[in-house]
């Protein structure tokens, strides 16, 4: 965990004092709509559907158990007893009231959380790696670096009114579990020839309706730079961007129309001016935040208790979830746990109050009080001693959160589409909800091994469509819902945006055709071993659309 | 960007005048003296003028609705009122999902806690 200092501690008290202050005036009509939606959305406040809705910004996706009680608590006092967590790693409720956001506001600002920067046309909440600090393959723990940049752009003045939303993403794994090439920006710590660490800098990834791969446009770029690199990268982005249309206002244009490599010509040239000036990073500066994140003492164990192999080959079902939800860990004797929030015919994300006061509950007991939350919206807890894992995955189970179905079929990711959110054309979470009924037999989804299937209810794509291995959007033709599917798409470190396989279908028919997908994997793949995604990738699309369209 | 008070209506069917209430984000309807919640109460119409005039008296209203617009609704026999597409649908029912049951869940939840002393929930 991160403890934050005085001074965020009266920054976030200042803003809610502000914001009780706005919502006041609001109320009493001494501020228009007009003059009161930009203030609301600096604090993560929108206008959904049907009520208002509120984005809690969720660092890194780190969250303590005094935390994830009091989104319970704000879920169960001022909203309809639940929350939905984010693909940025972020949670938000969907039924809150703007009069009761103040004193929402206030007493999550009790536990260091805020909705700054989780709207607006600034450096949005920057994510990373859900296993950072614990997984065996990273090389330090990348949310240092996310908390430095952080702490350099939370209300930067300069960065506060960019032509477009900004999204940052650190990765320092070998394997790329933050989406990191679908960011404005991401940083990938790497070692290079000689052994040094330091970043690759990728900009213009982005999905929305005109997706993009981010590019690399630095190789290597030492850690003392991050912080003046970044800023280049914004300035370069604040000065040449589109302001004039909101299609083309993201840094992905930017660099797609200029090209990357003039573009990186001209944060070189921005950053040489800058580099070795008051952001040049003081190693003690970094030492100290790096100190301000607390690790725990784990205690001396071995991999593998006896106690664990014998509760394995008792009970099947505990057997199939430590299969599917539990992961290697740094430390000996410990282990990473996914909590699974994709019950069979749930919403993809959500989590009651009920659920998550007992999983601060859990945390406390067998995770050291820490609880991270996944951009595929899941929970995880990251600290777990192996010889407790059969007593934790009781407690999981008794609260919905152990379906063994992490990175299979039906772990979905869903934006909330038509159901909550204004700006959809169609339902996302309805569609899910089937999906996770028609594969609920949990021995064919291992079957079909790892399978990402990601839909979005708009082309805002927040549900991340295009880089799912197969990919749902929804469009509206003649006020009915359709949907496209693509396949293909990836997420990580060989990311590849999906190939759309033919003409979209109706609602009634999405389960069908998803089943249909499923079915000719299984005919085409060499050996049951052969992911969906490699299946994919040697036969190419075209049996996928003749077996989905032929009898369509 | 044109502004909705400038905007050409076409109607092509009976509409109404919808928002959202300000201190709750409810969905409100217009209706002559202000706004209803119940949208049989709504005012309908079919002409452009008219639905001008609604949206109109609806936008200077600032203090009480969010962001007013004209959308269709289906007139059925015996005077009932239906939303005219999925989102107005939606928008009057709420989601089309059965949403999260914490009471179920917390009644579940403590029966098994006392079945259960090895974990400390």
């Amino acid at each position: 965990m991160y403890l934050y200092d005085d001074l965020d501690r009266t920054l976030v008290a200042e803003r809610v004092a502000d914001f009780r202050d706005q919502v006041a005036r609001r109320l009493s009509g001494e501020l228009t709509e007009d003059e009161f939606k930009p203030l609301r959305l600096m604090n993560g406040v929108y206008l959904q559907l049907h009520a208002y809705m509120l984005r809690v910004s969720i660092p890194y996706g780190t969250l303590s158990a005094q935390q994830l009680r009091m989104l319970a608590h704000v879920a169960r006092r001022h909203d309809r007893g639940y929350g939905h967590f984010t693909t940025r790693q972020n949670i938000q409720f969907h039924w809150i009231k703007l009069e009761k956001l103040p004193e929402a506001m206030a007493e999550l600002a009790a536990v260091g959380m805020h909705g700054m920067q989780t709207s607006g046309n600034n450096v949005r909440n920057v994510t990373t790696d859900q296993w950072a600090g614990v997984a065996p393959d990273e090389i330090e723990d990348p949310r240092v670096w996310a908390e430095v940049i952080r702490q350099h752009v939370t209300l930067h003045p300069e960065f506060s009114f960019l032509p477009r939303k900004f999204k940052i993403a650190v990765g320092a794994a070998a394997h790329d579990r933050a989406a990191l090439r679908i960011h404005d920006l991401a940083l990938r710590l790497h070692r290079n020839g000689v052994g040094e660490t330091g970043f690759e800098v990728l900009v213009g990834g982005g999905l929305g309706r005109t997706p993009f791969l981010a590019k690399t446009i630095k190789p290597f770029l030492a850690k003392r730079d991050v912080l003046s690199y970044v800023e280049a990268v914004l300035r370069t982005y604040n000065q040449f961007a589109r302001r004039d249309n909101i299609w083309k206002a993201r840094i992905k244009i930017l660099v797609h129309d200029l090209g990357a490599e003039a573009f990186a010509k001209e944060v070189d040239a921005e950053w040489r001016t800058i580099k070795d000036g008051a952001l040049a990073l003081d190693p003690t500066i970094v030492d100290e935040i790096a100190g301000r994140f607390r690790y725990p003492q784990y205690e001396r164990l071995d991999d593998g208790p006896l106690a664990l192999a014998a509760a394995r080959r008792a009970d099947h079902r505990f057997d199939a979830w430590v299969n599917n939800s539990v992961a290697n860990h740094k430390v000996a004797g410990y282990a990473i746990v996914t909590l699974s929030l994709k019950p069979e015919g749930g919403t993809p994300g959500d989590a009651t109050a009920e659920q998550m006061d007992a999983i601060a509950d859990l945390a406390e007991r067998y995770s050291f009080g820490e609880i991270r939350v996944g951009h595929e919206q899941n929970l995880v807890l990251p600290h777990v001693a192996q010889h407790d894992l059969p007593a934790l995955w009781r407690a999981l189970d008794e609260i919905g959160v152990a379906t063994p179905n992490v990175g299979l079929v039906s772990d979905i990711i869903a934006c909330p589409g038509l159901d909550y959110c204004s700006l959809a054309n169609t339902r996302s979470i309805p569609v899910a909800e089937e999906l996770t009924r028609r594969f609920r037999n949990l021995d064919l989804a291992r079957d079909l091994g790892r399978l990402h299937i990601n839909i979005s209810g708009c082309i805002n794509a927040c549900g991340h469509h295009h880089v799912g291995h197969i990919g749902i959007l929804g469009v509206e033709k003649n006020g009915e819902e359709f949907y496209q599917i693509t396949l293909g798409g990836k997420a990580d470190d060989d990311a590849k945006l999906g190939t759309l396989i033919g003409p979209a279908v109706p609602y009634a028919q999405v389960a069908d055709v998803i089943e249909d997908v499923a079915a000719a994997y299984v005919e085409l793949r060499a050996h049951p071993g052969e992911l969906f995604i490699d299946t994919l990738k040697r036969t190419g699309i075209e049996p996928f659309r003749e077996r989905v369209y032929a009898t369509r | 960007m044109t502004s909705p008070l400038e905007q050409k209506i076409k109607i092509t069917g009976p509409v109404m005048v919808t928002a959202n209430r300000v201190g709750d984000g409810a969905v409100v309807y217009r209706r002559a003296d202000g706004w209803t919640t119940a949208l049989v109460e709504a005012d309908i119409t079919s002409s452009a003028a008219a639905a001008r005039e609604l949206v109109n008296a609806a936008l200077a209203d600032d203090l009480n609705a969010v962001g007013p617009y004209i959308a269709p609704v289906k007139l059925n026999g015996g005077g009932s009122v239906e939303p005219g597409n999925l989102r107005e649908s939606i928008r009057r029912n709420g989601p089309t999902i059965r949403l999260p049951e914490p009471f179920a869940l917390e009644n579940r939840f403590a029966r098994k806690k006392n079945q259960d002393a090895h974990v400390s929930l």
